[in-house]
């Protein structure tokens, strides 16, 4: 089957195209080079179109226990957003936390080809995989959560050497079948189960008398030393507090040039100045995430309207849980493991700290240079649902109206943001960076996110036009591995993609540590806490996509 | 992973049945007979053990071929307008294929347990709880109070596995714990310390147990009350444990929902979690809500992250709809509204469909026995047993990795229903 796509413009900064025309050709799934014997099963007439990799989340709460929560807790707002069955899809719900097809097919309309959840809890990553393994079309992957886990925290107390930490930190990533490391509130949810309620970066938790700037050091030394492309996924001390921006920038400091990913940069960058204590930090922070080429960042961006949040941070949800809207809310300690917690916000444009909030997310975005190093999320749910993307693209490369959305919201927020000074516009190549070729990148996922030859030929085709929202809310075409599954926006195949892993190496010895800590402590046996292939394999549609790891730097 | 040993014993096998994830059981499997041999339980081991039955489909009694029974499960459901599908005891995937055949017929599903279950859930749709879960019980829990429900009786392991552990990361002396029961006593000595030191019972009957939380909360709360006594318990007494609660580094409040059997049992389940919830503006506490035996916790996830609602779901109109009360089942039944009944219980032969003068197609534990012969009857596979396969336990967060233990040539119960889907479109 050879698939012929005609005279797109095409951005593929991967290979530095930026709006050319090209002619792309697609052979069994793959992007490949002009085939010399030319007998084209497939033309697609591109001419006028603009032609980019599928897009690639590299933050996105689809998958796992809190977020089922978060569905179990939001009745009312699947009621509001039901969603029919058609001959080619199945029902479900929709807006803040989607059913897990409604997931699949959503990001889909809108030329997204792989999503990665961000918090595969260890105990939990099995319930992670079976509902991504729900998500039809999207590629997925998870970052496994470490840092305030009891097994690392005695490992650290215990004084012993990076080699162990290594050891136990890949053996979890193999069992937990992960793609990266996150670690959420360095040591803070565990802090929060000896009833501690604020765990600064060089502040010693409790019990084990380990500080969190100790434990970004050694899982960021780990993921540099396994070889993991994807740097330590960091969601840092402090999230929400006012004046937590120095929190961020000491951390970004503190990490001393390690590769390090901070996510959802925009909750931990408020200052504390004003008539209300609240204010904006991104230029600070942006300032040095720019002159630091080992940080990247994705923004987290608050958009108006009803939304729930779903983290791990549950020492943080605790402390926002009088924020809940509607008034209700869960939180967990989970399996001597990590935490939940999961609070309904309803983030509004005329609340000053909401209005600030939002303006402090696109300052974030326009004020740090590179695109590969800045990442579009919305933290989905927590800053918004993943759907407020082409809305969210429009704010970015249309400053009219940015300026124009500005003049809404609260006017003494509009007054401490510096919002309306930015002139700077997203073009369609940088958005085709932060949202394909960069994620790719920083995935370590070398044939997604460009459109070269060998590329797994995940493919999105829109009609330019002026207005962002309207382009990038309704493909003309989506390929994903080189079939059809979006028409005009709509659903036209469902297909089964692929779960992204790595799997470093380890001294099994580790193993001689962990069996009897889950032996005497855990509720499980070792055994069964690993989660084998044919778990995600064995229903013929799931499969297991290896990478490699990288080792001496950056991509 | 279950490991089999030399000797043809599986080590490390986890449990289905019980619902708080026992995991360690040792079963030697002798063709189709099977064993517990270590770790058994009064709910485990005849769970386990239960006999395999006939394994050969029956259409209106009559033994038939599994073809001829999906095919006539496949008509019957053809020409229903509102199939109604019960039981939902069953894995991951027989829920993922119950789904999809309900969302392609446009049933009601609705899980055998749920109205049990909805004393929990109304409280996580209305306001919220903060819970924990075993591995944390077993390492912090210094206070822990049981309203209502006898454990022993119902997960005979839990003192055993969670509470008077050998082994304990926060606590000096796990046997120090604080046990106190609220409502129902121990039927049994579990809940006795190593050294002998028996629970705290506060008993009253159930039906008191709403006054006596409202109370205790309002105690918790510092307010002062007119009263001497509620539920034959003493004012002092409930002070007494309130004070308990909020010394406590990590108290964990317990109760059972399926043990709740009085009326507005969720307005007391509420009650419960938001004491919680005004204990730890000072200090940590936290609700275990018991359950999730033979699969209810396993059948309200999948339905949660593939329609957003845990049961009691209508898709007849074409997308999800959840009514928690219109959607039952049984009142679907009484009020003559559905025409068909598809029954799913793959773990317990004895959890078998009601009687109606509706057609039924039953797949069903090998070994069911029916009052009145249903239309269709085919006998499934046990997950865990038959089959492997995935199932939660009663914190939801853990998510057990079922063995195949045995070759009984008996089917899956996503194998059934995926082929009935198939059946359906082939016409």
């Amino acid at each position: 089957m050879l698939i012929k796509l005609a005279g797109g413009t095409v951005y593929d900064p991967k290979h530095g195209v930026n709006g050319e025309i090209r002619d792309i050709f697609v052979q069994d799934g793959r992007v490949v080079e002009k085939p010399s014997d030319l007998k084209i099963n497939a033309e697609y007439d591109l001419s006028g179109k603009v032609v980019m990799a599928g897009a690639i989340d590299l933050h996105t709460h689809i998958g796992g226990g809190k977020v089922n929560i978060a569905r179990t807790l939001m009745p009312e707002d699947h009621r509001a957003d039901p969603v029919h069955r058609t001959e080619l899809t199945r029902s479900g719900c929709g807006h803040a936390a989607p059913s897990t097809m409604v997931t699949g097919y959503r990001y889909a309309e809108m030329g997204y080809t792989a999503g990665f959840e961000p918090a595969l809890l260890p105990i939990n990553a099995r319930q992670a995989h079976m509902e991504m393994g729900d998500i039809p079309i999207l590629d997925k992957g998870g970052y496994v959560m470490l840092g305030s886990d009891d097994f690392l925290l005695r490992l650290m107390a215990e004084k012993k050497d990076q080699k162990a930490i290594n050891d136990y930190v890949a053996w979890t990533m193999v069992a937990a079948q992960a793609i990266g490391v996150k670690v959420v509130n360095p040591g803070g949810i565990n802090a929060f189960k000896f009833n501690q309620r604020k765990l600064d970066l060089d502040e010693n938790g409790p019990h084990y008398g380990v500080s969190p700037r100790e434990i970004l050091l050694c899982l960021a030394t780990a993921i540099k030393e396994l070889g993991v492309t994807h740097p330590l996924h960091i969601h840092g001390c402090n999230l929400g507090v006012p004046g937590n921006k120095d929190t961020t920038l000491n951390t970004i400091r503190g990490l001393e040039g390690l590769p390090a990913h901070l996510t959802h940069i925009q909750f931990h960058s408020y200052g504390n100045e004003g008539d209300f204590k609240f204010s904006s930090g991104a230029a600070e922070i942006a300032e040095l995430v720019n002159a630091n080429k080992n940080i990247s960042i994705d923004v987290g961006q608050v958009m108006f309207g009803q939304t729930v949040t779903a983290s791990g941070d549950n020492m943080r949800q605790f402390a926002n849980n009088h924020h809940a809207d509607p008034k209700k809310w869960v939180c967990m300690d989970i399996e001597c493991d990590a935490g939940c917690g999961v609070v309904p916000f309803r983030y509004k444009d005329q609340n000053f700290v909401n209005a600030l909030q939002w303006a402090i997310g696109l300052e974030t975005f326009l004020l740090v240079d590179d695109p590969w190093r800045v990442f579009l999320t919305t933290d989905h749910p927590n800053g918004a649902p993943f759907t407020t993307y082409p809305h969210l693209i429009r704010l970015l490369m249309d400053k009219s109206f940015r300026q124009d959305m500005l003049q809404t919201i609260n006017p003494s927020a509009a007054a401490m943001t510096i919002l309306g000074s930015i002139d700077r516009e997203y073009s369609l190549y940088e958005i085709a960076v932060m949202t394909r070729a960069g994620a790719a990148r920083i995935l370590g996922l070398q044939d997604r996110g460009h459109l070269g030859a060998g590329a797994a030929a995940d493919i999105t085709v829109y009609t330019p036009h002026e207005d962002k929202q309207r382009m990038f809310e309704k493909p003309d075409f989506v390929f994903k591995d080189g079939e059809l599954v979006v028409r005009d926006g709509e659903i036209v195949k469902v297909t089964w993609g692929t779960t992204h892993v790595v799997r470093p190496e380890f001294d099994n010895g580790i193993e001689k540590l962990l069996k009897p800590y889950f032996d005497r402590y855990l509720t499980m046996k070792l055994g069964n806490f690993k989660i084998y292939n044919d778990e995600i394999t064995e229903d013929g549609r799931g499969s297991l996509t290896e990478h490699p790891l990288q080792f001496g730097g950056a991509a | 992973m279950t490991e089999i040993s030399d000797n043809g014993v599986f080590e490390e096998v986890p449990s289905p049945f019980c619902g708080v994830g026992t995991d360690d059981l040792a079963i030697k499997v002798v063709g189709k007979v099977v064993k517990v041999i270590k770790n058994g339980c009064r709910v485990n081991t005849p769970a386990f053990e239960q006999p395999i039955g006939d394994i050969r489909p029956r259409v209106e009694g009559k033994k038939v071929s599994l073809k001829v029974a999906i095919d006539r499960a496949a008509n019957l459901l053809r020409k229903a307008q509102l199939p109604l599908f019960g039981g939902l005891a069953t894995d991951v995937n027989g829920m993922r294929e119950t789904l999809a055949l309900a969302d392609r017929t446009g049933a009601i599903v609705d899980n055998m347990n749920f109205e049990k279950a909805l004393r929990n859930f109304r409280v996580v749709h209305d306001s919220g709880w903060i819970n924990t879960t075993l591995a944390e019980v077993k390492n912090r829990c210094d206070l822990l109070v049981v309203v209502g429900c006898d454990i022993e009786a119902l997960f005979p392991r839990f003192f055993e596995r969670y509470l008077w552990t050998e082994d304990c990361m926060f606590l000096d002396d796990p046997g120090h714990r604080t046990v106190v029961y609220l409502g129902k006593g121990p039927s049994g000595p579990a809940s006795k310390s190593p050294s002998g030191k028996p629970a705290k019972v506060l008993a009253c009957p159930n039906a008191d147990l709403p006054e006596v939380l409202a109370v205790l909360r309002a105690l918790v709360k510092g307010n002062s009350l007119d009263i001497t006594g509620v539920g034959g318990i003493s004012v002092g007494e409930l002070q007494r444990l309130a004070m308990q609660l909020k010394k406590a580094r990590y108290g964990v409040v317990t109760w059972a929902a399926g043990a709740m059997e009085f009326s507005n049992a969720d307005l007391t389940v509420e009650t419960i979690c938001q004491m919680i919830k005004e204990l730890n503006v000072t200090t940590r506490c936290s609700g275990l809500p018991l359950g999730g035996k033979n699969g209810d916790q396993t059948s309200y996830q999948v339905a949660g992250w593939q329609t957003g609602f845990p049961s009691r779901i209508d898709f007849s109109a074409g997308f999800p709809e959840y009514d928690p009360y219109l959607n039952s089942i049984e009142s679907r039944l009484a009020d003559g509204s559905g025409d068909l009944l598809l029954w799913v219980s793959a773990f317990d032969a004895e959890a078998t469909p009601p009687t109606t003068r509706l057609p039924r197609i039953v797949l069903g534990r090998s070994g069911m026995k029916f009052e009145k012969e249903p239309e269709v009857f085919i006998p499934i596979g046990t997950p865990g047993i038959d089959h492997s396969g995935h199932a939660y336990r009663t914190d939801n967060v853990v998510a057990l990795r079922l063995p195949k233990l045995r070759e009984s040539s008996l089917p899956a119960t996503s194998d059934i229903l995926a082929a009935i889907e198939q059946a359906l479109q082939e016409t």
